[in-house]
């Protein structure tokens, strides 16, 4: 029998520290050989890549490419029929987007989907969802722990409304509100479940400038001060090149580039891809 | 200035959280509350009760509860007939001593126990528990298929519904007619139902259920619950994402929804009606009623549900009053001019405001806090 405990893993991964100070660690998720069919179309082919503990992570690739598929797979909209999803040391089984909301992911959609019949403040509460426990007699009677929580859960999404800078629509009902505002309630919502991954699908698309340096802070900040790992798709490639710290390139459902902003800008195929040369 | 928040400064989240924010608004409130308990019962005579205030007591609770359903949660059901239904017949098992079997018996084989009859205000409750586990039943179509398809699953219900207590002769304790008829029953040595009930009697047992029940609603749809019902009612794929088992969501707001309205459905039997046959008092025309009422009202309000329960009994008794009573039309005339109002409001709400009586009312206090300055 051997000691378990002198076996030495050697990981492949090292925690640094990245320039501006942030650290990173150990991966947390691993894609592994993920293959996602839709009928005749193949949207992933055989993708592995992973994501470590505090970093930004970015997507990137032309229309079609299959990265929102890929979200979609990570949080348990889309089952792959191959390949294995690994979280925090783990395989995980196939699970339900609101388990998987509940082990600490929670995302953004491309299309904002907001709660229209609700005010910002609700929409973010009720991102807060997964922290309340009170059953439904304390509710119904709103004594002890149904009224407690409910002031508890409020000062955090009070947070959340305080640092996103929209305290003036907090009680506005969200189906009214501008494009780029409804794009930061949505951020908000996921936020306030204070998840260790955040998956945000394209937060900056049809943004003007302004808007999106104001998105790419927040992103930032959130990184920073919470320390909340990121995965983000995003078009703009400029942005992607100063928020991000590693990039997966993927072209009509492959992987063809992965490694930091410079590496990947000097990959000749991602060139081509970019540049539309093409295939065959 | 009829109507102000100026000065009413909330310092504290749960000030800001509570049911009536604006200070105006509370004290209406408790007037409204001192009134109905102290008041209205001294002024109540028979035909006031049985005209107006019982079925307008009774159908707050039911729209509420389909309100919690349709207008919270976003799942149409046609079956509020059917479940009222089931309140009715699980509490006329009740409160007459439900007879059961056991397999107790010498050899093994069945014996018929009957349980005590149970007071009425037990009965009543144990209707919408009873209620409750069949919505519960009915609802679990709602896992798998919406909007159009589920409302026709809920008919099926309905429809189902009144076929059993038609069949099923346990369920009217094997009476000839086929209709259960409420025996007398005491509470505080006053008769809640029978045919010797004071006016101010039931009045009072049912406004005690809509109070307490109109406040549980309150909560319950301010709470985390309420918020997970309308996040799957506005979008689901993202409330799932947030966590939201819809399950859980879905399977909740149809027990507590049927909860209410087999409460409605027992006291329109025992207190209001006495005596009824399923398909005449619960058949489809009772979904539609329930149904209308939250249109018009308001979907995804309280106090719509209240609104829409008022329009809905007030406008028939009016009708005939007035046209019958005072200009002397045929009472089928009226009848039908009844049938083209409804119709005609509840396309103009379902297209111009489809949140009913309770917007209306929101746009008015909205008016009222500027009037008599424009801004
Ligand atoms: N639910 C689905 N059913 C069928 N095909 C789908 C489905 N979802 C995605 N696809 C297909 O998978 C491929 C990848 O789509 P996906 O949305 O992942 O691309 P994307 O990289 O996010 O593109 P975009 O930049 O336009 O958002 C496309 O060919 C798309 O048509
Ligand atoms: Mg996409």
């Amino acid at each position: 029998m051997t000691d378990v405990s002198t076996i030495d893993i050697p990981t492949p991964y090292q925690p640094y520290t990245t320039e501006d100070g942030r650290k990173i660690g150990d991966v947390v998720m691993e894609m592994k050989n993920i293959t996602l069919r839709f009928g005749g179309v193949t949207a992933i082919k055989d993708i592995s890549f992973d994501i470590r503990e505090g970093e930004v992570r970015a997507i990137i690739g032309p229309n079609g490419a299959g990265k929102s598929s890929m979200l979609n797979v990570i949080s348990g909209f889309y089952h792959p029929q191959e390949g294995e999803i690994w979280y925090r040391g783990e395989k995980r089984p196939p699970m339900k987007p609101y388990e998987i909301a509940r082990q600490g992911i929670a995302r953004t959609f491309q299309n904002i989907a907001l709660f229209k019949g609700m005010t910002t403040l609700d929409n973010i509460m009720t991102g807060r969802l997964t922290h309340m426990k009170s059953g439904i007699l304390a509710q119904a009677f709103w004594k002890g722990r149904a009224e407690r929580e409910e002031i508890e859960q409020r000062e955090k999404a009070e947070r959340i409304i305080d640092f996103l800078e929209i305290q003036a629509i907090r009680k506005a009902p969200v189906g009214s509100l501008p494009y780029g505002l409804q794009k930061r309630v949505e951020l908000g919502r996921a936020l306030v479940a204070e998840p260790s991954l955040l998956l945000l699908d394209e937060p900056m698309a049809g943004m003007n400038v302004e808007e999106k340096e104001d998105m790419s802070r927040f992103i930032l900040d959130v990184n920073d001060e919470f320390g909340t790992t990121i995965a983000l798709i995003e078009h703009d490639m400029g942005v992607v090149m100063d928020i991000s710290d590693r990039v997966v390139v993927m072209d009509y459902g492959a992987k063809i580039g992965d490694g930091t902003p410079d590496e990947v800008r000097n990959n000749q195929q991602v060139i081509d891809a970019y540049l539309g040369v093409s295939h065959d | 200035m009829l109507y102000r928040e100026v000065g009413d400064f909330k310092t504290s989240y749960k000030a800001d959280g509570q049911t009536f924010p604006i200070a105006f608004d509370r004290y209406r409130y408790y007037a409204v509350l001192l009134i109905a308990f102290a008041l209205v019962p001294f002024l109540l005579n028979d035909y006031w009760v049985k005209a107006i205030v019982l079925p307008f007591l009774i159908y707050s609770i039911a729209a509420i509860g389909l309100n919690i359903l349709t207008g919270y949660c976003g799942q149409v059901s046609l079956g509020s007939g059917g479940f009222m239904a089931v309140g009715a017949y699980s509490c006329y098992k009740f409160m007459t001593g439900m007879d059961i079997w056991l397999p107790f018996g010498e050899n093994g084989e069945s014996i018929q126990y009957a349980l005590p009859p149970l007071n009425i205000f037990f009965s009543v409750i144990l209707g919408g528990f009873t209620t409750a586990l069949v919505g519960i039943l009915f609802g679990l179509p709602s896992l798998r298929i919406k909007g159009f398809y589920l409302a026709v699953a809920t008919l099926a219900a309905q429809f189902f519904l009144v076929w059993l207590f038609n069949k099923w002769s346990w369920t009217y304790n094997y009476s000839a007619s086929g209709q259960i008829t409420a025996p007398e029953r005491l509470l505080f040595g006053q008769a809640i139902t029978g045919p010797s009930t004071e006016p101010w009697a039931t009045y009072l047992f049912c406004l005690v259920f809509v109070v307490v029940l109109a406040l549980v609603a309150r909560n319950l749809t301010r709470g985390h619950l309420g918020r997970s019902w309308m996040a799957i009612r506005d979008m689901d794929i993202a409330a799932e994402i947030i966590g939201v088992n819809p399950m859980k969501a879905k399977l909740t707001a149809f027990a507590i929804s049927s909860f209410y309205i087999g409460i409605a459905g027992a006291l329109l039997f025992a207190v209001y009606l006495g005596a009824v046959e399923v398909g005449e008092v619960y058949g489809i025309q009772k979904s539609f009623l329930v149904l209308f009422m939250i249109i018009i009202g308001g979907l995804g309000s309280i106090f719509g549900s209240f609104a829409g329960a008022a329009f809905m009994v007030l406008l028939p008794v009016l009708l005939k009053n007035v046209l019958v009573g005072q200009l002397g039309w045929a009472t089928d005339i009226a009848a039908h001019l009844e049938f083209a109002i409804v119709g005609a409001l509840i396309i103009v709400f379902l297209i111009a405001e489809p949140h009913g009586l309770a917007q209306l009312w929101r746009v008015i206090k909205e008016k009222l806090r500027l009037w008599p300055f424009p801004h």
